[in-house]
């Protein structure tokens, strides 16, 4: 004998149907997204084969690239501002050194792999050298990391030799690939895809090293070390009456974070094809910018998601200028505005000073509210 | 288990604000004992917690736990023989890891910590089995994330994190002081349980005098740095809460006294 469905049974029918729906239509999407792709294809064929014969797309894969390579700066300072809690500015150090470490070792010859461990090393030792200026002579740690910055500038100048090493014909990490992908893309299509051959190769390279450096990274926060380390930024005092050396484990942190940012500063360089002494200045804010964008698009929670988020913080970062400095803005009186490559700092300081301010100015805000 | 000689602690040392928190303190504690700590504020009672703790060094004296002498170590050594859990139920967990890393740090309390993995498949089923007995399901949310957890929650977690390696001596600072009633008489139950099982040594800093009274085997009463009463056994047996707020009353009365013909009134 069935009586007429109760509210509560009419609700639970109908929440069984959302869920029914929402478990289903994810299924739908993919195909739905492939008509629209189809037909747009065909829509935009020739557009398409314009721009692409164009290479104006290669802006992209030069951001791309940039991005990878940058990757290891934004998991660096993640280390540092996030899980130690310690505002590093060693970071526009170690970047340079670790790019003049491994320029000096590749003109004369050296092994493009050991020069990332070289510049590993020399970076790592900056971030000793702040460690110990912190914790042993009791010096506020930005006060501690501006004076290593400031005397690491001498010792990268001195490794270099001059303020820049150019690297055209050093045998860099990208020379074993090169006739690959020369094979692949300027013998097939032409000498107008050098940009292209390059963009590409850089982008399969730094892809498998910042994926082994952040694995690498994941590992290690995982182990019992690790753990003490994100316990040294997450609650001092309870770690430290769990028997953890925090001076230490600050230590070890800032060596870790600024030995992967050498790394960096060593692939960008030979990216770039030369390791200049100034090219770290301001990256601290770059840095800080990834991770915020990181956190913000791709979350930060668990911590091996966040790795992953910041490095997708610092493509999107590097993606974002490269496209602002495509655009031209339209001004009343038929002028044009372009941004230039120098304004990218102040735009970048602003973005980090946003998103910095933003919690305190919403608090504010619902203070007057209630 | 745990020896103070002479032990004494002065802040800003010739400095106006001079405090002598701890005064010339003689303190033996046989293995087993769990003594609870009372006395009004700024009795020396918390500063003679870090004290054996290690938090700052002390201006004379000596500490010695288990027969050796660690007046001179650093905190973090010395947390190889002690267990700590805080007032503030903030203080004894690392928030933004989960219930299992917590206990993770706390299962390498004074061991070298090394590069394999925190928390293996074989830890985790320990400290399932270790949370079962808390009877709060903590058990089944190992991978939870600490800050997520309530502040009861999160005390009895430290409680777990301080005794999960035995410490020589454990050191309660005010534990339940920030915890509504309900909880902290879980807690209170918890305490008696763990510490109860495995005979600690147990120095327990209290505001609550029937806590103080009722729990352990031993009470101390400090005042201005320096232990006044220290009862057990059958005096101890026989003292009731207000007989220890009359003598508290009466110390402060003593004070007020002192005061007044200080100040010649």
């Amino acid at each position: 004998m069935s009586s007429a469905p109760t509210e509560s049974e009419k609700a639970a029918a109908v929440k069984e149907i959302e869920t029914a729906v929402k478990a289903a239509w994810p299924r739908y999407v993919p195909w739905a997204a492939a008509l629209v792709g189809i037909v747009l294809l065909l829509l935009l064929w020739r557009p398409l084969m314009n721009w692409i014969s164009s290479q104006s797309w290669n802006v992209w894969l030069g951001a791309l690239a940039q991005g990878l390579g940058f990757g290891a700066v934004a998991i660096g300072v993640y280390l540092t501002f996030r899980v130690l809690d310690f505002p590093d500015l060693t970071i526009d150090a170690s970047f340079p050194l670790g790019a003049a470490v491994a320029a000096a070792f590749l003109i004369d010859g050296g092994n493009p792999t050991l020069s990332l461990f070289l510049a590993f090393i020399a970076g790592a030792l900056a971030g000793i050298a702040t460690g110990l200026i912190h914790t042993r002579l009791k010096i506020n740690g930005l006060l501690a990391s501006i004076l290593v910055l400031t005397g690491t500038f001498t010792i990268t100048l001195r490794t270099m030799g001059q303020a820049n090493i150019p690297l055209l014909n050093a045998p860099t990490i990208f020379v074993p690939f090169k006739p690959f992908f020369r094979d692949l893309f300027v013998e097939q299509w032409g000498q107008q895809w050098v940009r292209v051959h390059s963009n590409v190769m850089a982008i399969l390279i730094f892809f498998v090293i910042i994926a082994l450096l952040k694995l690498v990274v994941d590992w290690f926060l995982h182990t019992e070390q690790g753990l003490a380390l994100r316990a040294t930024g997450d609650n001092p005092q309870m770690i430290q009456a769990l028997g953890v050396n925090t001076d230490r484990m600050k230590i070890v942190g800032l060596a870790i974070s600024n030995g992967l940012i050498g790394v960096s500063g060593a692939i960008m360089a030979q990216y770039q094809g030369f390791a200049d002494v100034n090219s770290g200045a301001g990256l601290i804010i770059a840095g800080l910018a990834a991770v915020i964008i990181g956190e913000t698009l791709f979350g930060s929670s668990p911590l091996t998601r966040a790795t992953t988020a910041v490095i997708l913080g610092m493509i999107v970062y590097r993606t974002a200028i490269a496209v602002a400095l495509t655009i031209n803005f339209p001004l009343p009186g038929g002028v044009t505005f372009r941004l230039e490559a120098t304004d990218i700092k102040l735009a970048t300081a602003l973005l980090v000073l946003v998103a910095l301010a933003l919690p305190h100015v919403r608090q504010r805000l619902k203070g007057q509210e209630s | 288990m745990l020896i103070t000689r002479n032990l004494g602690k002065t802040f800003h040392a010739g400095d106006v604000n001079e405090i002598k928190a701890l005064r010339q303190i003689d303190l033996h504690l046989p293995p087993g004992d769990f003594v609870s700590v009372i006395g009004s504020n700024g009795a020396g009672k918390s500063t003679l917690l870090n004290a054996v703790a290690g938090v700052y060094p002390v201006t004379t004296g000596q500490i010695i736990i288990d027969g050796q002498d660690v007046t001179n170590w650093p905190e973090h050594k010395r947390a190889a023989f002690v267990g700590r859990v805080f007032q503030d139920p903030l203080t004894g967990t690392a928030a933004s890891m989960t219930i299992e890393q917590n206990l993770a740090l706390a299962l390498k309390r004074g061991q070298k910590r090394t590069l394999r993995t925190g928390v293996t498949e074989e830890r985790r089923q320990q400290f399932r089995e270790v949370l079962s007995h808390l009877e709060l399901g903590l058990e089944n949310r190992l991978d939870t994330r600490v800050n997520l957890l309530s502040g009861g929650q999160r005390q009895t977690i430290t409680l777990t994190m301080a005794t999960l390696v035995r410490p020589k001596i454990l050191l309660l600072d005010e534990h339940t002081a920030a915890l509504d009633p309900a909880t902290a008489h879980k807690i209170v139950e918890l305490t008696n349980k763990i510490i109860g099982e495995d005979q600690l040594t147990t120095l327990m800093v209290t505001h609550n005098m029937h806590q103080a009274l009722h729990m352990g085997t031993r009470t101390l009463m400090m005042h201005q740095g320096q232990i006044l009463f220290d009862f057990s056994g059958q005096e101890r047996e026989g003292m009731t809460v207000a007989r220890l707020v009359d003598m508290f009353a009466e110390v402060r009365q003593q004070e007020l006294a002192d005061d007044r013909l200080l100040l010649g009134t």
